[in-house]
């Protein structure tokens, strides 16, 4: 399992540099959902609040929850590419014939998916710090949160990609579905995000803690669940 | 020959089953069960319309509204408790010994369950009116109502693709199972979430309620149970109609086939 | 006798490598099998002829364990093809090639013959699942070998499949079912879109195949072609074979 899902990811990855989607498409469309926001929300507009918040613009407030929401749009488009490269030429039929673990198969499409999201999430959050200005506060938090909320979009993600996958409806199909299921990560993603921003590390571990649950629980249910998905006959 | 098929002689049935002429195509999807289970709901909704409209008193801080509680609370549990749970033992089951009898039921469940979804999130959002003076608070019970609605209407979404049947509800079985754990995600996530925010919004748990009051909720209950059990029935029979139909159709499409091509031979080298 | 691996010698002694009785194949709600029979024994070279429709690409993907029995019977290698494990253990025995090259876009050719033929020994046990057996050395000699038999010279191993002809797309998808070694050789239309050239080499490969002891099954309206090959030549009609 764990070699099949070596040679998926590498296969994945390998034709992610030479395709360049990530880079050359979903990476700007991540910044650019950034910079829209900033059109939505003015950015001088203030919070009235404590005397602490009423330095803040509403945007740098909003910052937590616009930038987990421009990751998510981009990786509903991750999610897509990974399975339109194998619904093109009846790739994923031959990944059955040539004797593929669906288990592995599964691992390495999310462990793609999430590398593509790091990548990701690196810069489109250098983009957010640099737009919105929200300050730094507690690194360890933010890195797990980051951490966590990869893994449970990629996991989540392919499992439900694959749900679409081979179906003509796919490319409308699929932001249905994970849209919903992901509503609680992109929840829990921004209270963490925000407690470690704005608070220190209060509340925010609880909601890591979540996050963790979520990743376990799809990870199983990704591996159980892939072969029957993945079986046409 | 008889127009009745109860579930349980339906159980019985070897899943594949085709239709043919020796199974009787059925015309209606009543049945004595069924004309029973309606008469029961008609009756009972008449009840809890005498009960609830007229006999039960006003409530002391909600005043009149407290009525549409009498059918929003019993909806919501019929379609979050029981409705998603029969789709997912039925999807279990599917995925265990391929039953297409369990596939139908889990589906049909779903389909009323997801009605019950929306009639739920309109009367809370009427309830919500009188109540809160909008139609739409970030409650954590409507806000999580409203994304699993949306999570229900994608397993339906499934259930409709265009692609070989069998492979299709499997796929779908695996999103009923998915889903129901994602049901109490997402309830679990968003009562974090808005605990951590403000205190608890109004409960409708909380309010004070007499005798009459508590008969008209529990009447409510009874009612949409009775009302969705014999939504489901029907539904679940139109599917299983249309099952029969295609296999009989499929029966015949194999025998036109087979004749067109004509006698087969033993095929082995030398005719062995 | 199910699920149990038999030694490559046992098998051609005892069992034909399909055996097939009455099965019903079907393609979402069509059948496109319908009662079909076939027995076909180790080191037969049988071809399919018959009208577009009369269900030889289905028979082929039965055979190859990717597509499900609806009624009837069906063994390929002693392995029952109606059970997913049967299925996997098929798999991992044939060649596949179908109407669909299977190529990623975006890898070289090198690559693409690379991945899947590193996918099929992954699987591969020391069970004799392959035809020249697992001593003849790595992925990448595999690999090498069945470009270089299919004509693939070095620069175009490095180009990206998109940039293929279609001929030499075909070439390229080829190479992936040389580079697994199958023990029974699976071709829908392996001539379709070929130069002469690359013809005469789709006959020899099944040539040799057959000289090592594999099997073949091949789909094809090319008669006179594989006339000279085949052992027998069955026509496909309606769902169902006869000879």
């Amino acid at each position: 399992m764990i070699r099949h899902a070596k040679l998926i990811a590498a296969k994945d990855l390998r034709i992610e540099v030479s395709a360049k989607v990530l880079t050359a498409q979903i990476l700007p469309f991540g910044l650019l959902v950034l910079v829209l926001f900033g059109f939505g929300i003015p950015p001088d507009r203030r919070v009235l609040g404590t005397d602490d918040e009423a330095s803040r613009s509403l945007l740098e407030q909003a910052s937590p929850g616009l930038f987990w929401l421009a990751i998510l749009f981009s990786a509903l488009l991750a999610i897509n590419r990974s399975f339109a490269i194998e619904s093109v030429d009846g790739n994923l039929d031959a990944l059955r014939l040539a004797g593929f673990d669906p288990a592995g198969v599964f691992l390495g499409k999310s462990l793609a998916v999430a590398s593509e999201l790091v990548v990701l999430e690196v810069i489109v959050g250098i983009g957010a710090f640099l737009l919105y200005g929200p300050p730094l506060g507690d690194p360890l938090l933010l890195g797990s949160t980051v951490l966590l909320t990869t893994g449970a979009m990629a996991f989540a993600g392919t499992l439900y990609g694959a749900l679409g996958a081979g179906s003509r409806l796919r490319d409308t199909l699929v932001p249905l579905l994970v849209l919903p299921v992901l509503a609680p990560v992109l929840l829990a993603a921004t209270r963490a995000t925000e407690s470690s921003l704005f608070e220190g590390s209060s509340s925010g571990w609880g909601w890591v803690g979540f996050l963790g649950a979520f990743c376990l629980l799809y990870l199983g249910a990704g591996i159980l669940s892939f072969g029957s998905l993945l079986e046409e006959t | 020959m008889t127009t009745e098929m109860s579930p349980e002689s339906e159980a019985t049935q070897p899943p594949r089953h085709a239709g043919g002429s020796e199974s009787p195509m059925f015309s209606s999807t009543a049945s004595k069960v069924t004309s029973v289970l309606g008469w029961m709901s008609i009756v009972a909704i008449g009840a809890l319309l005498t009960l609830g409209l007229l006999i039960s008193p006003p409530e002391v801080s909600q005043g009149e509204s407290v009525r549409l509680f009498y059918i929003h609370v019993p909806s919501a549990i019929v379609c979050l408790y029981i409705a998603f749970s029969i789709t997912l033992v039925g999807s279990i089951i599917y995925l265990r010994n391929q039953s297409v009898f369990w596939d139908l039921v889990a589906g049909a469940s779903a389909e009323v369950g997801v009605l019950f979804l929306a009639f739920t999130l309109a009367t809370g959002m009427l309830w919500g009116k009188p109540t809160w003076g909008t139609y739409w608070t970030w409650d954590p019970r409507l806000t999580s109502t409203a994304v699993s609605f949306i999570l229900y209407l994608g397993y339906l979404a499934v259930r409709r693709l265009d692609m070989d049947p069998v492979a299709r509800s499997r796929r779908a079985a695996v999103l009923g199972i998915v889903s129901f754990a994602n049901l109490i995600i997402i309830r679990f996530s968003v009562q974090w979430w808005r605990s951590l925010h403000q205190g608890a919004t109004i409960d409708p748990r909380d309010t004070q309620l007499d005798d009459s009051m508590l008969a008209s909720f529990f009447l409510g209950l009874v009612a949409m149970t009775l009302t969705f059990a014999w939504l489901v029935v029907h539904r679940f029979r139109v599917a299983w109609l249309e099952h029969q139909l295609e296999a009989s159709q499929l029966e015949t499409a194999i025998a036109e086939r087979t004749a067109a091509a004509g006698p087969s031979t033993g095929l082995a080298p030398g005719g062995a | 006798m199910l699920g149990v691996k038999w030694p490559i010698s046992f098998i051609a002694v005892s069992d034909p490598v399909v055996r097939l009785r009455g099965v019903v194949s079907l393609i979402g709600r069509f059948p496109a099998l319908a009662g079909t029979d076939l027995v076909v024994e180790q080191g037969e070279v049988v071809l399919l002829q018959g009208p577009n429709g009369a269900g030889k690409s289905t028979l082929l993907r039965l055979c190859a364990g990717m597509a499900p029995i609806h009624t009837g019977h069906g063994e390929a290698f002693g392995f029952d093809l109606t059970t997913r494990a049967g299925q996997r253990e098929v798999r991992r025995r044939v060649g596949l090639l179908g109407h669909a090259t299977s190529l990623y876009d975006d890898l070289t050719v090198e690559e693409n013959v690379r991945f899947w033929s590193s996918a099929a020994a992954i699987g591969r046990g020391r069970d004799g699942t392959s035809s020249s057996g697992g001593a003849s050395g790595s992925d990448a000699a595999r690999a090498d070998e069945a470009m270089t038999r299919l004509g693939v010279g070095e620069r175009l191993r490095s180009v990206k499949v998109a940039r293929l002809s279609a001929g030499q797309r075909r070439r390229a998808a080829i190479a992936v079912v040389v580079a697994r070694r199958p023990l029974l050789w699976l071709l829908d239309e392996p001539h379709a879109g070929l130069d002469a050239d690359g013809r005469d080499l789709i006959d020899e490969l099944v040539r040799q195949a057959a000289e090592q002891g594999a099997t073949a099954i091949v789909a094809s309206h090319e008669l006179d072609r594989v006339d000279a090959l085949a052992t027998r030549v069955l026509s496909v009609v309606g769902g169902q074979v006869s000879a």
